[in-house]
């Protein structure tokens, strides 16, 4: 567009269509409600945050001497299921998903505005459940529930982090619900199933996965509060129940959960990689088919998390081999947008350079689920730092860094503003480096025998976890600088254009900000995804 | 702060070897592919930058490259998986012949109980070069037996025994971790196993059984509980027959064989409604709450004991009966 | 989808969708998105349930001997006659016949409440037998209708009533919330809302209504009828 922006203020759009605290919390604007989930979700993270940079600080020492273990146990309880539960789950769907996918498709709104709105009030009513079980004293059996020290003998506020769960686990279904609908039946003539961004590809997997599992750690969770309640024995084996039952349908959700955090990111990953290359995503049809084939196959290894609680050897060895299949299409991803740079057109900016530390973390991330996928080496590493090193490759440095890549990419279309390019590059790189020293160390003290979840430990891990610690103030530094010039850009950063990328997608085809309702005329779509002709688009913002 | 920076751990038992051999692997193929990634990145993001290389080449994709990059690492995975799973396997099948321990974990302590009498808390010693079985189950929550030199760790339940077996290679002095969360002091159920020289071990040994061995204390319960008012061995008794009955099948009332194994064995005393023996009635009434299972694992031991000749006195650390392989895995 | 303005005024047709075929094929859709997710809600109650059945064979099917199957088999009557009905109501709506529809949506209503009036008067019966899980929970062998109980582990015994209640009240609970769509259906159909160009709330709501009945013609074998007239 060779047009000069027009300034945000004497236009309308989703933004001043309307004024006062009513017409957002009332809303059904998809666009207004990403917004909602942006502030909430930010929050959360900065609590979860908060415990974690705690939890790292008691882990400097070998002792116990920050907190009491009662505390500390709480501390990495609630540092789990406030990131799990409110950040990593909703995070990327509700507020890119929720904001992009009606315009990516051509929509004016997604298919139920109405209950759009209701999940996020779901989010915040269980959000607010559970942050009252923190501060009422907290919840000590790790975000994990085990059974029966959740059922029987913990003494904490589990029953309202059960239902502060419960609560959040309908606002993903029902946002599930409704990207599966919309992606159905609401796009706009000409949009193809395979003319769809992977963005949309991704996050429509992503919510089979949310509609199907999260059903099913609902009424786990129902029957741990029974059980703590009720003392009927369920899972409890003094009263005839059977805690290994409780593992099995607690990881038959939470398995999958981890890959409603990770397909949305991938999403995020496909379209950054294509702007900023310039190219048609490499092998789209195996892009769009790995994301179905994660979701299907996602729930088929749950097992891999309880190979040494007990269950049949040769269960163990179905999900083991199972797990190694799951691998596969998140591998084939990473070649895809590997392949995609080759011999394209590429630019360094922020949101790529998210993109890039995405398939450089999620590698090392992934390859290691490998390691726990083999029974042999898993057994050894199980519940170690192994573990939690494993997965915080993918949740932050897979996870966070789409969603952040994610955010600055669509920042221009979401505020109408531009960020500050310099600070983004240095937070980047901050972030990068900050992520792989807190979390490289893990690795090695995890295979060094350090257990997980433990308050204090034997002297010899001292200098590793003084390392990780170092990251972590290097990692929060970073963190902290995206909120700051963010909110700064609102009001001093540079007015944007309606594409300051260049990029292909229905979404850059609106003024920035949007409209109320998307497009001024239904768009017809006539081209494939990232219909890129040689770079010839304008690219305002070098 | 003493600065020591370990980066392996020891390498104490027969297992540790193995595992350490696929982890190697593993190491080696994660270090390629990540490499690989990496350069390939790397390079591609120099050599095509925007200033260097303005008009990008648009493809669509090669089925070639995809059956490539989706068989090489599935073969690779395979190999990991049925390595992996060999290992595993060796794992879970104690070898005949092991030195029979048992353990009790609660919150926040370990307690290992030696056939002959011996009792450790959070200590365990064991002979050098032997097989190790331990059989071990929870007072009340999930906990998790993990000794990082040996590179086994079973986690040990409530309700139900557990196994795990090892088999020590070096003497010394070996870390033991709590690795399930427990509750509050999970971090402080730590100990030590202390592997020791045959000679020592004896030493150690004959130091310490002041209370008798377990199968003679199990006697003992077994006779002040009155179990042997009903199991009294003769035609007419109201209760089955336990001599020679460790390993054997059993039929249960409603026609379907169970083996009789350490599982068994315990849920017959603790919940007997559920493990009526073919041609008796349901009239034995559950111990649930009133033995230990410090106590259960003597009675446990004294049955082992209990020869099919009946006759014979169980001696003191007497080994199970040759012809066991206890399937504690079954769920019953 | 084309853009028919004629079909855009619709007063039903939300802004955001461009027809109503288009709003119907959506709301559809999610309708039976949502009916999947609830199977796998009650999906995760029928594993535990299962699971504990084979374990713990005799003490449930004690338990489900100790059912009344007599009130089982009129609740299923009843509310199979609920989902004739209600078929009947949608059909009604479908041609533009108000007042049958709203008279089947009543008969709906009538024999939906008649099913929690008997399950009411079952937990009622449960009550007063000590079979409610809890403190007071206990076995009576001493009633001939509990005789089945005799060998019996209590715990196992408490674990089938409180995945009686549990099933069981969930699906009271959904049966509940139905009651109030139609009750809300019902009061719109009076007012002549729907007609045949637009009924879907009265189809989607049919959709639920036949979905709780499945529910309950799962429940009603596993937990009444199997293992009915096993004898020991």
């Amino acid at each position: 567009m060779s047009v000069a922006p027009q300034a945000a203020e004497s236009r309308t759009h989703y933004l001043n269509a309307d004024y006062g605290i009513r017409s957002w919390l009332l809303t059904t604007d998809h666009k207004r409600i990403a917004l909602l989930y942006l502030v909430t979700v930010t929050l959360f993270f900065a609590v979860g945050g908060f415990l974690a940079v705690l939890i790292r600080l008691e882990l400097l020492t070998p002792v116990g001497d920050l907190v009491s273990s009662d505390t500390y146990n709480r501390m990495f309880t609630m540092h789990g299921i406030t990131m799990v539960f409110f950040f990593l789950i909703p995070s990327v769907p509700t507020v890119l998903g929720n904001f992009l996918i009606p315009m990516m498709i051509g929509a004016k709104d997604m298919a139920f505005p109405r209950l759009n709105l209701a999940s996020w009030y779901m989010l915040l009513a269980g959000g607010a459940i559970t942050l009252y079980s923190l501060v009422t004293g907290g919840i000590d059996t790790g975000w994990t529930f085990y059974a029966p020290l959740s059922t029987t003998f913990s003494n904490t506020h589990v029953i309202p982090a059960a239902v502060g769960i419960l609560i959040a686990g309908f606002s993903s279904i029902f946002t599930g619900l409704n990207f599966i609908v919309t992606i159905h039946r609401m796009r706009a003539p000409g949009m193809t199933w395979f003319r769809l961004p992977l963005f949309v590809w991704a996050h429509y997997a992503a919510s089979l996965i949310m509609v199907l599992g999260t059903p099913v750690v609902a009424i786990t969770l129902v029957m741990v509060a029974l059980e703590r309640g009720l003392h009927i024995g369920i899972f409890d084996p003094r009263l005839g129940g059977d805690p290994i039952l409780f593992q099995h349908m607690f990881w038959f959700y939470s398995h999958p959960a981890v890959y409603i955090m990770i397909l949305p990111s991938m999403g995020v990953v496909s379209e950054l990689v294509a702007c900023f290359a310039r190219k048609r995503v490499f092998g789209y049809p195996f892009v769009a088919f790995s994301s179905l084939a994660i979701a299907v196959f996602g729930f088929l290894v749950w097992g891999h998390h309880m190979f040494v609680s007990g269950q049949s050897v040769y269960a163990a060895m179905v999900f083991s081999l199972l797990s190694f299949l799951v691998a596969i299409p998140s591998a084939v991803k990473v070649f895809n947008w590997t392949a995609t740079l080759y011999k394209g057109s590429i630019a360094y900016n922020t949101p790529m350079l998210y993109a890039f530390g995405f398939i450089g973390l999620f590698t090392i991330g992934g390859l290691t689920g490998l390691f726990l996928a083999s029974l042999g080496v898993d057994v050894h590493v199980t519940d170690t730092y192994f573990i939690v090193a494993h997965f915080h490759y993918i949740m932050v440095g897979g996870v966070v860094m789409g969603y952040l890549g994610g955010l600055h990419f669509w920042w221009p279309k979401i505020s109408g503003r531009l960020y500050p390019e310099g600070f983004a590059k240095l937070a980047a790189l901050i972030i990068f480096v900050g992520f792989n020293l807190t979390f490289f160390p893990q690795f090695i003290l995890g295979y060094l025998g350090m257990p997980r979840r433990y308050h204090a430990y034997p002297e010899e891990f001292q200098v590793l976890n003084v390392m990780s610690t170092a990251g972590a103030s290097v990692l929060a530094v970073g963190y902290l600088l995206p909120f700051a010039y963010l909110l700064w850009s609102l009001r001093y950063g540079p007015v944007a254009g309606p594409n300051p990328w260049g990029a292909k997608g229905l979404e850059w085809e609106t003024p920035s900000p949007p409209p109320t309702f998307n497009f001024d005329h239904p768009p017809v779509v006539v081209e494939e995804a990232y219909a890129y002709h040689g770079g010839q688009e304008d690219d305002v913002v070098a | 702060m003493r600065f020591t920076l370990p980066l392996f751990p020891d390498e104490a038992s027969t297992m540790a070897g193995r595992v350490d051999a696929l982890y190697f692997y593993l190491l080696a193929v994660t270090a390629f592919f990540s490499v690989l990634i990496f350069v390939t990145v790397l390079a591609f993001a120099v050599k095509y930058r925007r200033s260097k290389h303005p008009v990008p080449v648009q493809m669509e994709g090669s089925m070639p490259l995809e059956v490539a990059w989706s068989v090489i690492p599935l073969g690779l995975s395979m190999v990991m998986f049925v390595w992996g799973a060999s290992i595993f396997f060796s794992m879970n099948r104690p070898p005949r012949g092991a030195l029979q321990i048992y353990a009790v974990s609660k919150q926040w302590m370990w307690k290992f109980e030696h056939l002959d009498g011996q009792r450790e808390i959070n200590q365990l010693h064991v002979p050098v070069g032997r097989d190790v079985r331990l059989t071990m189950i929870s007072q009340d929550v999930i906990h998790s037996f993990y000794v990082p030199a040996f590179r086994v760790k079973q986690d040990v339940l409530p309700g139900r025994y557990t196994t795990i077996w090892f088999q020590a290679t070096k003497p010394g002095s070996y870390h033991l971790f709590c690795a399930e969360y427990c509750g509050t002091n999970h971090s402080g159920m730590i100990g030590q196993v202390v592997v020791m020289e045959p000679a020592q071990y004896q030493i150690w040994l004959s130091g310490g059984a002041g209370e008798g061995s377990l199968a003679a204390n199990g006697q003992k319960l077994f006779r002040d509980l009155a179990c042997d008012t009903c199991h009294r061995g003769d035609t007419g008794s109201r209760g089955p027959d336990l001599a020679g009955l460790f390993g054997k099948p059993v039929t249960l009332q409603a026609g379907n064989k169970v083996v009789a194994d350490d599982s068994y064995i315990r849920d017959s005393i603790v919940n007997p409604a559920n493990k009526v023996v073919f041609g008796y009635q349901p009239i034995m009434p559950t111990f649930q709450g009133q033995i230990s299972e410090e106590g259960l694992l003597q009675l446990l031991a004294y049955i082992k004991s209990l020869e099919a000749s009946k006759t014979a006195a169980p001696a003191p650390g007497a080994a199970p009966p040759a012809a066991v392989v206890p399937q504690t895995r079954k769920t019953k | 989808m084309s853009h028919n303005p004629e079909a855009a005024s619709h007063p039903a047709l939300q802004h955001h969708f461009d027809s109503m075929e288009q709003q119907h094929g959506a709301t559809t859709l999610g309708m039976w998105l949502f009916l999947v997710q609830e199977i796998m809600f009650f999906g995760g109650l029928f594993t535990v349930y299962l699971v504990y059945r084979v374990k713990y064979f005799s003490a449930f099917a004690a338990g489900s001997n100790s059912l009344d199957l007599t009130w089982g088999a009129i609740n299923t009557s009843l509310l199979i006659g609920s989902s004739l009905t209600m078929a009947l109501a949608v059909h009604a709506a479908q041609t533009g016949r108000r007042k049958l529809l709203v008279l089947f949506l009543g008969f709906t209503m009538l024999l939906g409440a008649g099913f929690l009036g008997v399950k009411a008067a079952e937990y009622h019966e449960k009550f007063e037998k000590h079979h409610v899980p809890g403190a007071s929970f206990k076995i009576d062998l001493n009633d001939p209708g509990q005789k089945g109980f005799k060998g019996v582990d209590a715990n196992n015994a408490q674990l089938f009533f409180s995945l009686y209640f549990a099933m069981t009240g969930m699906h009271a609970l959904h049966m509940v919330i139905g009651l109030g769509i139609l009750g809300v259906l019902l009061v719109k159909s009076w007012k002549g809302h729907f007609s045949p160009e637009y009924n879907s709330p009265v189809e989607l709501t049919g959709l639920y209504w036949h979905f709780v009945d499945i529910v309950w013609i799962y429940l009603f074998p596993l937990l009444y009828l199997i293992d009915r007239y096993h004898h020991y």
